[in-house]
């Protein structure tokens, strides 16, 4: 028997929504660019552009609404981290899913109301709003508006410093991407974290 | 021919007097640039004993500055043109004269071979300039006698060499005077042309018209051979990918110079410049797609075990 908890407000729903969609455009026109091959066109160049800067622009203002929701909601509480004991938190919780889930153990911290993230994925969300989000929001409006970038940082070439950065943090994401996906298929069954985040309520084991 | 042996007389008065006319490599040429140098100019005019100021036509004007620095500065006016311009007022009959091309010093020459004039002369003949102009389309309608100065070969910054590239074309597509002297319509608006591309001003400063517009020749430093424009490179990947034609076009001669291993595709851009898709780095590259794949690799581990373990329940 599992219980049910209305975690995710409708304002938050659609922002994942939007979010998600955007990031799939973004990940693979922002592939297609990287490695184009006039050969091998994952997307034509102007399409994998235009439609990169286009979820670039609509990303930066969902994540401009987050913000807004987030210092206006109880949201935030669930992004508050504690320092004292997290690595404790985190090991602990790292233990359980290399070993502790196929022995069959509970989760160390299961999703409440006033909890939704376990410590890793506290700790994960807060990198990737708060630290991965704003490095991909400013690299990406910079390049553009490339003649904003300053031409030589340092020696090296500001928009080439630009683009790196731009595409780690992306890389990055991408890896958030695959993980997130992954661990969404740990609820209490493999299709129960999709389902919740289309009605809003979360099952517990 | 003709204009071969007309150039010999030029050597000969450089060979002759060359050291009475030259100052600092720059030949004197202050009693034509008196005219030629100036907006207005002013003579005597015997019939009225008076001072006449009147405006130089603005095609005969020459940028004293720049002829001083252009790599002809070394040539009297006179070495090119009639001596006869040495008396003022000037004949009538003197605009009828023939003028020297390129090629009427430049070709033939072992001093100039490794420029293969003979390799630009027979594209700029498969330009759509020379077959859209009845042959009236000639060197000096885009390179200035009086000014022209070597960009790439000098290691000028590469928005410089852009500059004074993009220059030439807009110096005749961006004027409609200039224009008219072969057309009867008007320059098209280059911006609203080029509205396509993306980042257009980006685009305009950092790549030559050239680039585009022309078929890349590997003998050829610069390609003469203007394209009709409906076979103009319309297609992003040809700059935007490791296989850059920018590397055998603005970045042709430095990449011959340069070939240091940075670690990245198409390296000699990155000194002043970034194109996405051409400048990749083949140590992220891997490191990127390494991490990747262990991180696929381990999930599939995890959920192959999460399978098993949920069917033994």
């Amino acid at each position: 028997m599992s219980d049910k908890l209305y975690l995710y407000p409708v304002w938050i729903r659609i922002w994942h929504a939007v979010n998600a969609l955007c990031f799939l455009v973004l990940l693979i026109s922002g592939i297609s660019m990287q490695y184009s091959n006039p050969a091998y066109p994952l997307l034509p160049f102007d399409v994998a552009v235009s439609s990169h800067n286009m979820s670039g622009i609509i990303i930066f203002l969902a994540y401009l609404f987050f913000l807004v929701a987030f210092a206006f909601t109880s949201n935030k509480k669930h992004y508050k981290l504690r320092f004292k004991g997290l690595t404790e938190r985190l090991v602990k919780q790292i233990r359980y899913y290399t070993f502790g889930v196929f022995k069959g153990e509970s989760s160390p911290y299961p999703t409440t109301e006033d909890a939704k993230f376990n410590p890793l994925q506290q700790v994960t969300y807060v990198g990737v709003i708060f630290v991965l989000y704003p490095i991909l929001i400013v690299t990406g409006l910079a390049l553009m508006f490339p003649e904003a970038i300053i031409d030589n940082f340092f020696g090296i070439g500001g928009t080439l410093l630009t683009a790196l950065l731009h595409a780690s943090a992306g890389f990055l994401a991408s890896l958030f991407l695959v993980i997130h996906l992954y661990f969404a298929t740990m609820g209490a069954s493999v299709s129960a974290n999709f389902k919740s985040i289309v009605n809003g309520y979360h099952e517990s084991h | 021919m003709v204009q071969k042996l007309k150039i010999i007389p030029i050597y000969l008065l450089v060979l002759l007097f060359g050291h009475q006319i030259w100052a600092n490599g720059v030949a004197d040429n202050s009693q034509c640039l008196k005219c030629h140098g100036q907006v207005f100019y002013e003579y005597h005019n015997e019939w009225t004993d008076q001072t006449d100021r009147k405006p130089l036509n603005p095609f005969h004007h020459i940028d004293s500055t720049k002829l001083h620095t252009s790599v002809h500065k070394m040539f009297a006016c006179v070495d090119c043109h009639s001596m006869e311009y040495e008396t003022f007022p000037h004949s009538g009959e003197l605009r009828l004269e023939e003028k020297y091309q390129c090629m009427d010093c430049h070709g033939g020459d072992e001093t100039f071979a490794k420029f293969n004039f003979e390799g630009i002369e027979a594209a700029f003949m498969e330009s759509v300039h020379y077959k859209a102009s009845d042959e009236r389309f000639n060197c000096w309608m885009c390179h200035d006698a009086h000014g022209y100065e070597l960009a790439l070969r000098e290691d000028k910054p590469i928005t410089e060499v852009v500059a004074l590239s993009n220059n030439m074309c807009l110096s005749c597509h961006d004027n409609k005077f200039k224009y008219g002297l072969l057309s009867d319509d008007e320059p098209q608006d280059i911006a609203s042309i080029h509205s396509w591309l993306p980042n257009q001003s980006r685009h305009f400063t950092k790549v030559r018209c050239i680039d585009c517009h022309t078929k890349v020749q590997s003998d050829l430093l610069i390609s003469h051979n203007i394209l009709p424009k409906e076979e103009a490179v319309h297609n992003c990947v040809e700059c935007h990918s490791s296989n850059s034609v920018l590397m055998e076009s603005l970045y042709a001669h430095r990449a011959k110079e340069s070939r240091a291993e940075s670690g990245f595709f198409n390296a000699v851009v990155l000194n002043e410049g970034y194109i996405i898709g051409a400048n990749r780095n083949r140590t992220l590259n891997f490191v990127s797609i390494a991490l990747f794949g262990m991180l696929v690799l381990g999930l599939l581990v995890h959920a192959t075990l999460r399978f098993i373990v949920s069917k033994k329940k």
